[in-house]
C-alpha cells in the first residue's frame, strides 16, 4: 500500500517551499489564462521557478489548463503546452478535450489529469479518459464515499479527491458581478480584488454566504462551507485513493502551511499503523477547528450526503 | 460538408433547397403531436430515465412507439434525452433501455456521458448519437475530438456565437445543432451544482431545482488579520437584489445567418412548456425558415412574427451569446417573469363546415362576447367575437368555465382540428 499523494494549491512562489515542507507532496499551479479558480497567478517564469523548488524537495508540479476554450484562444495553446513539457512540468490539468487534442499532437509526452470539477461521476468515464490519454481522474465533489469507493476499485487511472477546502459551485461566461453594478449604476472594481476583500451573496432562506468573483474565465461562485476529511479518511486509505487535495483558494499561506502539516501528520499516523491515526484523528480535528476562519463553517461535503433528483 | 445550398432558376431568384432542421421539445406525447403537426422536423423528448427533467411528465416505451409512428406520417425524427452525468449506481438497466429506444425507432440520442455515447455504440448501433450542451462544448478543437469520438452531431454550449459556429463549421465536417429559443442555463451547462448544494438535489441527473432564477444579496467582506470578518452591502435598500437569471433566449432575427452559416438543426428549448407554448413558438420559426429560404434575397422579418411570439412568452427575451458577451440589458434584476399577453382556451376538436360550427375542448376560462383569435399551421390568424356557446348537449351556455369541456360555437372562418384558440389576457 503507498501513501497519497498531498497535492495543495500554493498562492505564490514563495509558497511553494513551506507548503512542500509542510507535508505537501504535489502542487499544482497556473494562471487565468488557462486555468480556473487558482489560489493565485503563476505565470511562465513563477512555474519554472515552483517547478525548480518542487523537483529539488522531490515533490511534483501540476499545472492547469482546466477552463473552457473558445476558439479564441485554440491558437496559444501549442506554445503553451510545449513550454510546459520542455520545462519538465509533471502533468497538466485539463477539462476540455481541446488541450488534449494539442498535447497529443504538440507534446505527447505530457502527463494529462482529467478534471472537470462537475463531471467526472462514474468509474467508467474516469476509464474512458484515461483511454483518451489521462493518467489520472479528479472526481467531482458532489459523489458520496460509496461512489468514490467503487469509482477507485474500479479505475484504470489514478484517482484524486479533494478532502479539504471550499469547491466551485457554478460557472457562468456571463459577467454577472459587473452587470449587476452597471444596472445599479455603481463603480466598483470587480475583478482583481485583493485577497482580503472577497464578494460574498448572501442566501438569507439558507442562512448561507457564498463567495462568488469575477475573472477572465467569468463569474464563479463557490461553497458556503469548507470540507474538511481530516477524520474521516480511512476508507479513502482502504480503497487506495491516489491523490487527497487541499484546494487553497482564498486561504492564507499560515493556514495553509498548518492544515498541509495536519494533513501530512493523518497520513503519516495511518501508515505507521491504522490504529495511530484513529487514535489521533479527533485531535487533528480539533487542531484544525481552531484555525479556521470564523466565517467559513466545515463539514464533510457530500461525503455522507445523499442527493436526489 | 452540409452547407446551405442555393439553386439558381431562370428567373435567377435563389432559393434555399437544404433547410435546417427545427427542433422542438415535446414534454408529453400530446406536445410531439402538436410540435409535429405545427411544423417541427424533429422533437426532443425524456424517457423514464437518464433525462434531465425529472419533473416532466416523461415518456414510457408505448408511448414513444406511438410517437415514432405519428411523426412518421410526418416524416419527422424524434430525439431522446440520455443527457445525464450518471453516477455509478445509473448505470443498470442502460443497454435494455438503449435497445428499447433502438426498437421503437427512436432516430437518436442526446448524451453528455461518455458511459453512455459507448454504452450506445456497442448495443443499439442504428441510433445517431448527439453530444448535449451539457458537455459545454466551446471550441472547434473539441468538437473535432468528439467528430472522431464517432458522434453524429454536437450540439453547442450556449455561450457559442455566430462567428465561433462559422468557425466550427469550417475546420470540422460534423452536423450542428444550437438553441434558438427559450429558457437557459445562465452557467456552463453542467458546469453548475448550485442545486446540489443548496437543496440536495442533483443539477446534473434531472434534479436541478433552478436556484439560480432566486435572489441573493451582494456583500464585500474585508478580512483583517485577528478580526472578525466586517460586511459591507453593496446596495440599497431600494434596490433589486443581486440575480443571475438571464433573458430567455430569442433569435428569430438571426435566423437567415444560422441558415447561411450551414447549421443543421435550430433548436427550441422547454419540455416543460404548454401546447400553446410549443405550437406558437414552433409555427413562428417554420414561417421564418420556410419564408428565408423561399426568398433569401427578398427576405424581411414580419413584425406579426415578433408579436406572436409575444403570445406565449412568460419572460423578456434577448439575443445572449450571439453576437457579443451579453451585459447588464441581457439579465434579469428584480421582477423574474411576466405574464404572457395571451392565454390559451380551447383546442379544435371538429370542425363543420354546413354548420360552421366549431367543436372545442376549453382549456381555459372564456365566455360569450369574448374576442378570441384562432392559430394553426392550416389558417391564417383571425380573431372574432364569440356569439352564441352550445354545450355537448346543445344547451346554450353562457361561459366556459369547465377544463376539456366540450363546447360548441360559429365561426366565419374555417379552422382545423389542433387548432388552437386563445384570448388576449389582461393584467392589473
Amino acid at each position: 500500500m503507498k501513501k497519497p499523494e498531498l497535492l495543495v494549491t500554493p498562492a505564490n512562489v514563495t509558497e511553494v517551499e513551506g507548503l512542500v515542507d509542510a507535508g505537501a507532496t504535489a502542487v499544482m499551479v497556473g494562471e487565468e489564462e488557462y486555468g480556473i479558480r487558482l489560489a493565485g497567478e503563476f505565470n511562465r517564469d513563477d512555474i519554472e521557478n515552483a517547478l525548480k523548488i518542487a523537483h529539488q524537495k522531490g515533490a511534483k508540479v501540476y499545472v492547469a489548463m482546466n477552463a473552457l476554450f473558445h476558439n479564441e484562444s485554440l491558437p496559444k495553446l501549442p506554445d503553451y503546452i510545449q513550454f510546459l513539457s520542455k520545462i519538465g512540468v509533471d502533468a497538466i490539468v485539463f477539462g476540455d478535450p481541446a488541450v488534449l487534442m494539442s498535447v497529443r499532437e504538440h507534446a505527447p509526452e505530457l502527463k494529462l489529469h482529467w478534471n472537470t470539477e462537475t463531471t467526472a461521476t462514474n468509474w467508467y468515464s474516469a476509464n474512458y479518459w484515461g483511454r483518451k490519454g489521462s493518467t489520472r481522474a479528479v472526481l467531482a465533489r458532489e459523489l458520496n464515499m460509496d461512489s468514490i469507493v467503487e469509482i477507485k476499485e474500479k479505475a484504470e487511472v489514478d484517482i484524486e479527491v479533494q478532502v479539504h477546502g471550499m469547491s466551485c459551485m457554478f460557472q457562468s461566461k456571463r459577467l454577472l458581478l459587473g452587470n449587476y453594478m452597471t444596472f445599479q449604476g455603481k463603480d466598483l472594481q470587480i475583478s482583481g480584488r485583493g485577497k482580503n476583500q472577497n464578494l460574498i451573496l448572501h442566501d438569507p432562506e439558507r442562512k448561507a454566504k457564498y463567495p462568488i468573483w469575477e475573472d477572465k474565465n467569468g463569474t464563479h461562485i463557490m461553497s458556503p462551507k469548507d470540507m474538511c476529511m481530516i477524520d474521516e479518511l480511512e476508507e479513502l486509505f482502504e480503497v487506495g485513493v491516489d491523490s487527497f487535495k487541499i484546494e487553497g483558494i482564498q486561504k492564507d499561506y499560515s493556514y495553509m502551511r498548518q492544515v498541509t502539516s495536519l494533513y501530512r501528520e493523518a497520513i503519516d499516523l495511518y501508515f505507521l499503523h491504522p490504529d495511530k491515526y484513529n487514535g489521533q484523528k479527533e485531535n487533528l480535528f480539533t487542531e484544525l477547528k481552531r484555525i479556521q476562519p470564523s466565517n467559513r463553517v466545515l463539514d464533510t461535503g457530500f461525503f455522507f450526503k445523499e442527493t436526489v433528483y | 460538408m452540409m452547407q446551405a445550398s442555393t439553386q439558381v432558376s431562370t428567373d435567377v431568384k435563389r432559393v434555399i433547397t437544404k433547410k435546417p432542421e427545427l427542433l422542438a421539445p415535446a414534454g408529453s406525447l400530446e406536445k410531439l403531436k402538436i410540435a409535429v403537426h405545427y411544423g417541427a422536423d424533429a422533437v426532443f423528448i425524456g424517457g423514464r430515465d437518464f433525462g434531465l427533467r425529472s419533473n416532466a411528465d416523461n415518456f414510457s416505451s408505448e408511448e414513444m412507439a406511438e410517437g415514432v409512428q405519428f411523426a412518421k406520417k410526418y416524416g419527422a425524427h424524434i430525439y431522446v434525452t440520455t443527457n445525464i452525468f450518471a453516477h455509478n449506481e445509473n448505470m443498470d438497466g442502460l443497454e435494455e433501455y438503449l435497445i428499447d429506444l433502438e426498437r421503437v425507432g427512436i432516430h437518436g440520442i442526446i448524451v453528455a456521458d461518455p458511459l453512455i455515447i459507448e454504452t450506445c455504440k456497442k448495443v443499439a448501433p442504428t441510433l445517431e448519437v448527439h453530444l448535449s450542451t451539457q458537455q459545454s462544448l466551446s471550441n472547434w478543437q473539441a468538437v473535432k475530438f468528439w467528430k472522431q469520438e464517432g458522434l453524429d452531431r454536437v450540439v453547442l454550449a450556449r455561450e457559442v456565437g455566430l462567428q465561433e459556429m462559422l468557425e466550427m463549421k469550417k475546420n470540422v465536417d460534423i452536423e450542428i445543432e444550437t438553441f434558438i429559443h427559450g429558457a437557459m442555463c445562465v452557467s456552463y451547462s453542467g458546469r453548475c451544482v448550485l442545486s446540489n448544494h443548496m437543496t440536495a438535489r442533483d443539477s446534473n441527473r434531472g434534479g436541478c431545482c433552478q436556484s439560480c432564477r432566486w435572489d441573493y444579496f451582494l456583500y464585500a467582506e474585508k478580512h483583517d488579520k485577528g478580526q472578525e470578518p466586517l460586511e459591507t452591502k453593496l446596495f440599497n435598500e431600494d434596490d433589486a437584489p443581486f440575480a443571475m437569471s438571464p433573458k430567455d433566449l430569442n433569435l428569430i432575427e438571426a435566423i437567415p445567418k444560422l441558415v447561411d452559416a450551414g447549421i443543421n438543426s435550430l433548436k427550441i428549448e422547454g419540455r416543460m412548456k404548454s401546447i400553446h407554448y410549443v405550437a406558437t413558438v414552433v409555427s413562428v420559426y417554420r414561417k421564418v425558415i420556410d419564408a428565408y429560404c423561399a426568398d433569401p434575397d427578398h427576405f424581411v422579418i414580419d413584425p406579426e412574427w415578433i408579436k406572436e411570439l409575444a403570445k406565449c412568452a412568460n419572460r423578456p427575451t434577448a439575443p445572449a451569446f450571439f453576437e457579443n458577451t451579453p451585459g447588464h440589458v441581457e439579465q434579469m434584476f428584480g421582477n423574474h417573469s411576466q405574464k404572457p399577453n395571451a392565454n390559451f382556451v380551447g383546442l379544435v376538436i371538429d370542425f363543420d363546415e354546413d354548420t360552421s360550427v366549431v367543436t372545442l375542448q376549453q382549456r381555459n376560462y372564456f365566455k360569450q362576447g369574448d374576442v378570441i383569435e384562432f392559430f394553426g399551421p392550416e389558417i391564417n390568424n383571425f380573431t372574432q367575437k364569440i356569439d352564441t356557446i352550445w354545450d355537448e348537449k346543445g344547451n346554450e351556455i353562457k361561459v366556459a368555465r369547465h377544463p376539456l369541456q366540450i363546447v360548441k360555437f360559429k365561426l366565419d372562418n374555417k379552422v382545423y382540428p389542433q387548432n388552437m384558440m386563445r384570448k388576449e389576457a389582461y393584467h392589473e
